[in-house]
């Protein structure tokens, strides 16, 4: 009787969980969130859940062009994850990937406006891609050497940087612009596409494909079974253990932020030369931002990446199909995939934790 | 340690080794390439057989048609509320059903006008609209992808020099509704100053332009040329947003203008920011496209507004009946594309009415044109001559300037005496 106080839900930490079971939680839950999102469809406009879900499905995968869009997008957001990943598991925070995408995007452009029509290709993507990534390199480096030499704050400072690469690329687009006064760069060397990555096995997307997935594998193996990698994350836990077993902060500071930035210049030119064809402030598109989403959701490991931005990019494309089809604003998709975030990242804590109710048995024996 | 430094670099030069692999095989890649593109056409060009066929007898049926619209905004922007108004305008008209009309709302003027474009198009459109300024060299891609496909930019003016036949520019004679709006703004101020609330020698008018394009300079000339016409005192300030369509930027752009001095404000830019700052701090003002009344009661005058019904249904009725579309059209108040919204009784001055159908029947006539060059002068002399670079139109004829007729997108780029821009 004394014992009345035991909680009706106790939980208590798991020590580990056997995959199948976190998988067939994490399915629970997503299965869980599109009956709430039903409700809210239902609520909210009245119109058929499955309806609005096949429109969904429909605008992403539903004719070549839209799968190959949806994938192409899809590549992006998972370089972008990619080339983040290291510095975040460095918890180096690194939000400055919108300006370095920009940076390397911004090179692309400027190499395909000069270069595009004259370089064989043979000598211009190769120049390209490493152009971009050094670029990009370099943006990245900058407030990596103030942070391990003074240890300035990271976030505003990449932070910053962003602002400061937008307004290099708008100095661009006022260069290069075409026609003259319409604000934008348009459509780089739309009659001989001089610069624009060729087709792979006859995939418009191929390039950008073969390019994402060997960094994704690359980077994998990197954090994974490299030493560098194994420094990473002994920083990432402690720079205080990190120098007492004799590992250069300084330089290991510098040399992720180096790698997240030149992967983060890479996607820069995957989308300017591989996919819009033109620079603009919103080539990034904020998917700086997102790919943070995407590595934290993913847990660092690259091969969940291809998932989660996967899903992102299938609820955005979604979403205009449905704002179009239904008439509904792009909003009450953003609100259906914020149901489903919600439902992902909480089962995440049933994944960690195991939640046992107190039965009416034990609530009743004293013992 | 060359074999860490190797791994550190693996992430670089891998991609670049397999790059220049690439590019030994590129010419067999663009063969490749080539060949599925012209496959491509094939199967639209075998597609679209069935349409040719019926084309000869004249056009497309009306019940095999599909319209697709490409708009920045959605209906919460005034701007691409006005063009959804005239796409159903022209649903109505025609008798289209709700499946034949595809809209793709807010999207922004880079590359996604693009996929929307090919999406609406793979969708089966056989004509496709879209009405944002940016929109245009997007649209172009997309028009030379798809021949049979009919496409339609507002604003734009590269139709003519495009050489594609199914690329299309409309706009209408806006300056026409902005100078009516600016003698209901010049019969206001003129009221202020005989009620005492304004010195005659302070009628200062504010603009809050969106960029320093052709179109919004032509778009204040000719809203201050109606001021002018009544109010011979006043002058104005243009400050810039450098964004068609941001709240917040607007707002603050009119309360700048407001701390300065001016004493009424109008608008090119698309939401209702200037309004809202206006009706707070009490302040009279015209708006753009929708009537501003809602969100301003008691300081909104009337908005310049242009009916783009006439247009659409123009164009998809052409693409019915198999005819060819203007590369460039623009019309303006005679025929209805343009006008002014409804006054707001407690705002405007007295007369307001009668004056108002005094000037609309003038334009309408054509015995009033708005950018008379006697009513101007810049750098304190009048304009007899003006070409574009690299153009050998003469613009002014007759003393005036001859203002969307050479095209149907604003020419009118002149800073004129009396307007000062903030910014650049």
């Amino acid at each position: 009787m004394s014992k009345g106080k035991e909680p009706v839900f106790q939980m208590t930490k798991r020590d580990a969980i056997e995959p199948w079971k976190a998988w067939m939680i994490r399915l629970i839950a997503v299965a869980l969130s599109l009956v709430v999102c039903a409700g809210v469809i239902i609520a909210l406009t009245g119109l058929n859940p499955v309806e609005v879900y096949k429109g969904i499905f429909d605008g992403a995968v539903g004719t070549k062009r839209r799968a190959w869009m949806t994938i192409r997008d899809t590549l992006v957001l998972l370089c972008i994850a990619v080339g983040i990943t290291p510095a975040f598991k460095m918890r180096f925070w690194n939000i400055g990937a919108e300006g370095q995408i920009l940076i390397g995007g911004v090179t692309s452009a400027a190499m395909m406006i000069y270069l595009g029509n004259t370089l064989p290709p043979v000598i211009l993507f190769p120049l390209m891609l490493a152009g971009s990534a050094l670029a990009a390199l370099v943006w990245a480096i900058i407030p990596a050497f103030f942070k391990a030499y003074w240890n300035t704050n990271e976030t505003l400072f990449t932070l910053m940087m962003n602002y400061v690469a937008m307004q290099v690329v708008t100095f661009g687009i006022i260069f290069w612009e075409n026609p003259k006064g319409s604000n934008s760069v348009g459509t780089i060397n739309s009659a001989t596409k001089g610069g624009w990555l060729p087709k792979l096995f006859g995939l418009e997307y191929g390039w950008n494909l073969v390019i994402v997935l060997a960094l994704t594998i690359a980077m994998f193996v990197y954090l994974r079974y490299s030493k560098q990698g194994y420094e990473i994350a002994v920083v990432g836990e402690s720079g205080n253990t990190a120098r007492y077993a004799g590992i250069n902060v300084k330089k290991v500071i510098l040399r992720t932020m180096a790698i997240s930035g030149a992967v983060c210049g890479i996607a820069g030119f995957i989308i300017v030369s591989g996919a819009s064809h033109t620079i603009s402030t919103s080539t990034a598109g904020g998917r700086g931002f997102t790919a943070i989403i995407v590595s934290w959701m993913s847990k660092f490991n690259t091969f969940a990446m291809i998932l989660v931005s996967f899903f992102l990019v299938f609820m955005q494309k979604g979403a205009g199909q449905i704002a179009s089809q239904f008439n509904l604003n792009e909003n009450a998709a953003d609100v259906i995939t914020g149901i489903i975030l919600f439902f992902i990242l909480g089962c995440e804590f049933f994944i960690d934790y195991k939640v046992r109710i107190r039965s009416a048995k034990q609530a009743g024996s004293e013992e | 340690m060359k074999l860490r430094k190797m791994v550190g670099l693996a992430l670089v030069s891998v991609m670049a080794l397999s790059l220049s692999a690439c590019g030994g095989s590129a010419p067999k890649a663009t063969t490749a390439a080539e060949k599925t593109e012209s496959q491509a056409s094939e199967a639209a060009k075998t597609e679209s057989k069935a349409e040719t066929t019926e084309a000869s007898k004249g056009g497309i049926a009306k019940e095999d048609l599909k319209v697709g619209f490409i708009y920045v905004g959605d209906e919460n922007e005034g701007y691409t509320a006005a063009h959804y108004k005239g796409a159903m305008e022209m649903k109505k008209a025609l008798g289209l059903s709700d499946d034949q009309i595809i809209i793709k709302w807010n999207v922004p003027e880079d590359e996604t006008c693009k996929d929307a474009a090919m999406d609406l198009a793979d969708q089966g459109c056989n004509i496709i609209f879209a009405n944002s300024f940016g929109h245009e060299s997007y649209m172009l891609e997309a028009a030379k992808e798809y021949p049979d496909v009919q496409f339609c930019h507002a604003t734009g003016y590269q139709a003519a020099t495009s050489g594609l036949s199914n690329m299309h520019n409309y706009f209408t004679n806006v300056y026409e509704s902005r100078y009516v709006s600016g003698v209901v703004a010049g019969l206001k101020l003129n009221k202020m100053v005989e009620d005492g609330k304004v010195n005659k020698d302070a009628v200062k008018v504010g603009y809050v332009g969106a960029y320093p394009y052709a179109e919004v300079i032509s778009g204040y000339t000719s809203f201050f040329l109606g001021v002018r016409s009544v109010c011979p005192e006043a002058t104005m300030e243009v400050k810039y947003t450098n964004s068609w369509a941001s709240f917040d930027l607007e707002k603050e752009a009119a309360d700048a203008l407001i701390s300065d001095g001016c004493v009424l404000i109008s608008q090119h830019a698309d939401t209702t920011g200037a309004p809202t700052a206006c009706e707070a701090a009490g302040v009279p003002v015209v708006g753009y496209n929708i009537s501003m009344i809602a969100t301003a009661p008691k300081t909104a005058l009337t908005s310049a507004s242009i009916d783009w019904g006439p247009y659409v249904t123009y164009a998809v009725q052409s693409v019915i009946d198999g005819k060819t579309i203007d590369t460039d059209w623009c019309q303006g108040y005679k025929e209805g594309a343009n006008s002014i919204t409804e006054l707001n009784k407690d705002a405007v001055a007295p007369g307001t009415e009668e004056k108002v159908k005094e000037v609309e029947d003038a334009i309408k006539a054509g015995t009033l044109h708005v950018f008379d060059t006697s009513a101007f002068t810049v750098g304190g002399k009048k304009l007899e001559t003006y070409k574009k670079d690299g153009s050998d139109v003469e613009y002014i004829k007759d003393g005036y300037f001859h203002e969307s007729e050479h095209g149907s997108a604003p020419a009118f780029d002149i800073l004129i005496d009396g307007i000062t821009t903030i910014d650049k």
